[in-house]
């Protein structure tokens, strides 16, 4: 038998051969752009970044609901804040180390402790921001914004994803943190591909191990799974929702396999690394191995080198696979 | 304003600073010196000023008061309670205490009629700024107001806020400063000096009005003025912090002090005597 997807996930097949590829972002530009159609209460600001969020395509087509707020992420939030508790359904973006990076206190007390409808938006998400540097590497995101009650977190795994996310987050009633990268992904997911918040899916069936990766480290995993079979079977689980994470479907993997790796694109310590670490320990105790950004900052270089020398490339996950199986009991 | 209508206030602005003081001296916690300061605009606002309904406190076209200064809680509570919105005793009994609904700080989840949690400086301002933006976008005619103070306007956000209010003309927001020159470790203009602050907001294109914030008639009429603005409004209010109280007015050190039972024992006489003399 040779190396497939799960055909229950509608996946692109070619990305096991010549990926197609896309720009992560202008998923949520696209996504943003319907949401606002299909539902008036849907406004847009950002904080001086329109075009790089993508957010342009919402704000051409409705400029009386788009809200250049200039660079003030503290007042953006607020502002967001406070049209949803007038019943609007504010998407706030900027990068993700503006935001959430200076907006937390914003986010948490005008945003989580008062339940609004508010959906944080950072772009430019992970190390593969590239040249601005370590400065605009947004990594400890995931971590920060964990830590808050009432919020969920979704770093979904390329375009088309992206675009669901954002349209779920329109519908969906409750803060939400949405975060994704700069540069084209791989188009992993196809428009069948389900996509529901809070659940994990599996896109690769496997019996020896499993990789439970988010954002651009899904399409890694998917290439690790690729090289290592059918020596080694690896089951790739897809959690684009890091809060509230699928416990139930990386539990049953875990039993399964008896192994568990994690991928992503940000820091380990609290982020989909921790919550899943936090969730088998406490549920179902197997060996892990978290590839991530393991406790650094970035630095100025082309995405693809800095993707390599931060070990977030599918050799690192074939090591970590086969580091942690050697370590089950 | 007719003088009734003043003598009427002022009886209730009497009754708060009695209720709230039983309250902070029951939590033994709490800030006394700010809200005994600016008992006045609340009394002026729930019972002369804002358009809404205490027993419909989710009224459509109510006007929105955002207190951006969450400490100043208090003083919002009381006047809210005898304007009709909870009961006067349970404020008094429950202010800060286990499993209240009368947070510490104010929770827009807790309470109705709260519109905005906050607590952590500069946040209410800029979400009376999404609230007043939505209400532009929705083309309706409520306004908001807001109350922010002076050691407040040290945070960043604050000025945020003011600048995209400024710029954008949001004549529907009307703010207020509580300038009654304390904060925790001191005078203001010791700590971090605010002045000149009615030509700060002037450069933010703000409207700025200056009265005397313990005056109903002069709340109420730069409250009008500001109506017929087409710019965002900064009303300035004057005010003695632990107004009424002669211990506690003007010392700093009463901004995040509750009286103790005896001290509480000293004090209502002084209110009631005032009360006597109207």
């Amino acid at each position: 038998m040779s190396f497939k997807l799960n055909p229950k996930m509608f996946l692109n097949q070619k990305v096991l051969e010549k990926p197609e590829m896309e720009l992560h972002r202008l998923g949520f530009g696209e996504g943003l752009l319907e949401a606002g159609k299909k539902n008036e209460a849907v406004v847009g600001l950002c904080c001086d970044l329109t075009g790089s969020t993508k957010m342009d395509l919402f704000a051409k087509e409705f400029p009386e609901r788009f809200i250049e707020v200039g660079i003030a992420e503290q007042n953006m939030i607020g502002i967001a804040a406070g049209l949803a508790l007038e019943g609007k359904i504010p998407f706030a973006s900027s990068y993700a180390v503006f935001n959430p990076g200076r907006s937390w206190d914003q986010i948490r007390v005008s945003v989580c402790y008062s339940k609004t409808n508010v959906k944080i938006i950072g772009a430019h998400a992970g190390i593969s921001v590239g040249k601005d540097g370590a400065t605009h590497q947004g990594l400890e995101d995931i971590a920060s914004i964990r830590a808050l009650p009432s919020i969920t977190i979704l770093a979904p795994a390329d375009y088309d994803e992206n675009k669901k996310a954002t349209l779920a987050s329109a519908k969906f009633i409750g803060p939400i943190y949405l975060r994704f990268g700069r540069e084209v992904v791989p188009k992993i997911t196809t428009s069948q591909t389900p996509f529901a918040i809070g659940k994990a899916k599996i896109f690769v069936e496997g019996e020896d191990v499993t990789v439970v990766a988010c954002g651009p480290l899904v399409f890694e995993a998917i290439k690790a799974a690729q090289a290592l079979y059918p020596k080694i079977k690896v089951e790739v689980i897809n959690s684009p929702t890091i809060k509230p994470l699928d416990c139930d479907t990386i539990v049953k993997s875990a039993k399964k396999t008896g192994a568990v790796v994690t991928a992503e694109e940000a820091q380990i310590i609290g982020g989909l690394g921790g919550a899943v670490a936090e969730c088998l320990s406490e549920n179902y105790p197997v060996p892990i191995h978290r590839v991530g950004i393991k406790d650094t900052f970035g630095e100025t270089g082309g995405p693809d080198n800095l993707m390599k020398k931060y070990g977030l490339k599918s050799d690192n996950i074939i090591t970590a696979v086969k580091e942690v199986i050697l370590m089950k009991k | 304003m007719s003088d009734l209508d003043t003598l009427k206030l002022k009886k209730i602005a009497v009754d708060c600073r009695i209720d709230m003081l039983k309250a902070l001296a029951n939590a033994q916690s709490g800030h006394s010196a700010g809200p005994l300061g600016i008992i006045e605009f609340f009394v002026a606002m729930y019972f002369k000023i804002l358009h809404h309904d205490p027993k419909n406190p989710l009224l459509p076209d109510r006007d929105r008061f955002i207190l951006s200064a969450g400490h100043y809680c208090p003083a919002m509570y009381v006047a809210m309670a005898h304007s009709g919105y909870f009961p006067v005793q349970e404020f008094i009994k429950t202010l800060r205490q286990f499993e209240t609904r009368f947070q510490g700080h104010p929770h827009n989840l807790a309470l109705p009629g709260i519109e905005t949690t906050s607590g952590p400086l500069g946040q209410g301002i800029s979400q009376a700024v999404g609230m007043a933006l939505a209400a532009k976008i929705d083309k309706k005619n409520h306004r908001v107001y807001c109350l922010t103070t002076d050691g407040e306007s040290q945070e960043g956000q604050v000025w945020e806020a003011l600048m995209w209010a400024g710029g954008k003309n949001l004549d529907n927001l009307t703010a207020y400063i509580d300038r009654n020159f304390i904060q925790i470790d001191g005078n203001t203009e010791d700590v971090l000096p605010l002045e000149p602050l009615a030509d700060k907001y002037r450069a933010f294109n703000w409207h700025v009005i200056e009265v005397d914030g313990h005056n109903f008639q002069q709340i109420t009429e730069a409250t009008d003025e500001a109506k017929a603005v087409h710019r965002p409004t900064m009303i300035i209010l004057h005010t003695i912090p632990g107004k009424d109280v002669k211990e506690i007015e003007n010392d700093y050190t009463w901004h995040g002090r509750p009286p103790t039972h005896d001290e509480l024992k000293k004090f209502l006489p002084e209110l009631e005597k005032i009360k006597k003399s109207l």
